[in-house]
């Protein structure tokens, strides 16, 4: 092993822990922390770049803990998806940083929201790259506990009321992922994921492996927010400031759709399996489910909270469809999606401050004060509902092509129908906050604060990402091609893993 | 000594999910308690016990060990699981605790403010 593999995929969780531990140092300096918030996530998004560079060139990183060759030690393994899933969190990492220079309160800050911050990064990233099974229920509880303090920082009822619900959904999930490994270890003796995939492959016929496969189906469906199981997400999601939930909105259950990927790809390669139906019907129930909670809601976070829900169905449906198309799909969907989400959140902020409200009764009359804000909401808006040229339109469309030539007829009508909706439910935000004119005796503005540049610039640019990703589309096809090809093969991630023998 | 084992670990996830399901939040809590050691004891139990043979390998043994020893690694992933579910659970208390005095009530039915 080379000490350039060690640091790249190493410095994806360092570099947030370090900053979190420096943050934690400095703690009665506010500027200090500041600072340290976007130097470090800055350096962050740097690493990850550096990480998928070579990942792309030289395929499949992999890093021995303390040089314990593969089933025995704890291993980082970098291939594609990880390495782009670690690259969008960079992304949005910089960007909730910039952004909460601007919105997060000094009383927030004195509570220790950087630190916090830091260490949600440093959970996310262990998660994606992380090949040991075990040492994944160890990030996703790191990741958990930062995301439990982020969410009540501030202590206001609404915060607690959704904190509840979120907590105790989320370590049901735990201690079900926890069963799911205790079980898989008396059956296999291994933890390691690479190790798992091999002997698992001699116990096809033990029922004890579906058993299995369908408690990792509902731990990581619940941490995903999939159909039955996301009623934590629509309760808690719009209680936090609003960086912190933009924060949650791109990268959290996403985690949850990466570990689906990740184990269903990998230990329990789908195949045509009694989970695969299950998967297709969750996710047309997730799209569906989710796009008609938010056309009943009038919160503009609420809706978008329910809005994540439904989308989160295009990626499991891009996951259950299993054909290497649909896997490009889910990928591209992903990556499309995490950055708009974000996006979105960000801009429901934005107003916020400028009308101090997220209730779309009260809002109005943005397009007349700020014609670019409007044109700012509508970019990740459209591209969310998929209208082309925008990333969103060829994430459905691949999804929905896929759908198409595997003949799952109801699943692409359902898609499509959820794309209406979607469409439907962006307009609504559009015509009630931005066109209609502000309404009689509508609250006042909250007190103007300065920093609305760094709001605008880290939305300016998260869209710029979006029309990219629309624009030059082939590029991003390409890496989400090569990713499903990684990731349908799993005998290159073994070997990569296990060495050649 | 499974069978015994297991019994209880079943006894203790139903408990677990019977108070998970009641309105109050400490009853709430205590759920989740339970059910962060059913798990610990459910890795216990399937990771195979062995009898009087602690996970040790005698000094200067060879690679290959004679006789029985216990697996050492079901015994550290509960203890790495019982320290981070310890750490959780002393937030989920202090959790309660503040909504109790934010909400005034023990009761999960006066917290549905944020439910759609």
């Amino acid at each position: 092993m080379n000490s350039a593999v060690a640091l790249q995929t190493t410095l994806p969780i360092l570099i947030p822990l370090i900053a979190g531990a420096l943050s934690l140092v400095v703690w009665r300096s506010r500027q200090l922390q500041r600072g340290i918030s976007v130097l470090g996530t800055g350096a962050l998004l740097l690493a990850s770049i550096w990480l998928l560079l070579s990942v792309y060139d030289n395929g499949i990183q992999v890093m021995y803990a303390g040089n314990w060759p593969a089933p025995f030690g704890i291993v980082l393994v970098a291939d594609l998806l990880s390495s782009i899933m670690v690259l969008l969190t960079g992304i949005t990492g910089l960007a909730t940083a910039v952004y909460s220079l601007a919105t997060i309160s000094k009383k927030h800050e004195h509570y220790g929201y950087y630190p916090l911050m830091h260490l949600l990064l440093a959970g996310v990233n262990g998660a994606f790259l992380t090949g040991d099974i075990f040492n994944l229920y160890v990030w996703f509880e790191v990741m958990l506990v930062a995301s439990f303090a982020l969410l009540i920082l501030g202590g206001e009822r609404a915060q607690m009321e959704g904190a509840i619900k979120y907590v105790t959904l989320n370590l049901v999930s735990s201690a079900i992922f926890l069963s799911a490994i205790g079980l898989l270890y008396g059956l296999t003796g291994t933890l390691n994921m690479a190790d798992l995939a091999v002997k698992l492959a001699e116990h096809q016929d033990n029922p004890m492996v579906q058993v299995v496969a369908m408690l990792f189906l509902m731990a990581f469906g619940i941490k995903a927010g999939a159909f039955p199981l996301f009623f934590w997400l629509p309760a808690s999601y719009h209680t936090p400031r609003v960086a912190v939930s933009s924060l949650f909105a791109g990268l959290l259950t996403k985690v949850g759709v990466y570990a689906l990927f990740r184990v269903f790809t990998l230990i329990f390669p789908l195949g045509d399996s009694l989970i695969r139906d299950l998967l297709l019907a969750m996710a047309g129930a997730t799209m569906l489910v989710g796009v008609l909670g938010a056309a009943a809601q009038f919160e503009f976070r609420r809706i978008l909270s329910f809005h994540i829900i439904s989308q989160i169905g295009y990626m499991l449906m891009g996951l259950a469809l299993y054909t290497p198309l649909a896997i490009i799909g889910g990928v591209f969907y992903i990556i499309h999606h995490i950055i708009v989400k974000s996006n979105l959140f960000l801009i429901s902020g934005l107003v916020y401050r400028l009308q101090g409200s997220y209730d779309l009764k009260q809002l109005g009359g943005v397009w007349r004060s700020h014609p670019m804000i409007a044109v700012l909401f509508l970019i990740p808006a459209l591209s969310l509902a998929g209208l082309p040229p925008l990333s969103g339109f060829f994430g459905k469309f691949i999804v929905i092509k896929a759908g198409v030539e595997a003949q799952h007829w109801w699943l692409v009508g359902i898609a499509l129908l959820v794309g209406l909706l979607t469409l439907y439910s962006m307009i609504k935000i559009w015509a009630e906050v931005f066109w209609k004119a502000m309404p009689e005796g509508a609250t006042a503005p909250a007190q103007q604060r300065g920093g609305t540049g760094l709001m605008v610039l880290t939305i300016v640019a998260l869209a710029t990402l979006t029309v990219l990703i629309g624009v030059a589309a082939e590029p991003v096809y390409k890496l989400a091609e090569y990713t499903a090809a990684q990731l349908l093969d799993s005998q290159s991630y073994i070997q990569s893993v296990m060495g050649v023998r | 000594m499974s069978t015994l084992l297991a019994t209880a670990v079943g006894v203790l996830y139903a408990t677990a999910i019977y108070l998970i399901l009641r309105r109050s939040i400490v009853k709430l809590v205590i759920g989740l308690v339970l059910l962060s050691n059913a798990a610990n004891l459910l890795i216990f139990t399937s990771s195979g016990l062995t009898r009087y043979a602690p996970p040790l390998i005698p000094e200067g043994a060879s690679a290959v060990v004679d006789g029985i020893v216990a697996d050492p690694l079901a015994q550290a992933l509960i203890l790495t699981a019982i320290v981070i579910g310890f750490g959780v659970l002393a937030f989920a208390v202090v959790l309660i605790h503040r909504a109790y005095e934010v909400v005034k009530a023990d009761d999960m039915d006066q917290m549905k403010d944020t439910d759609t």
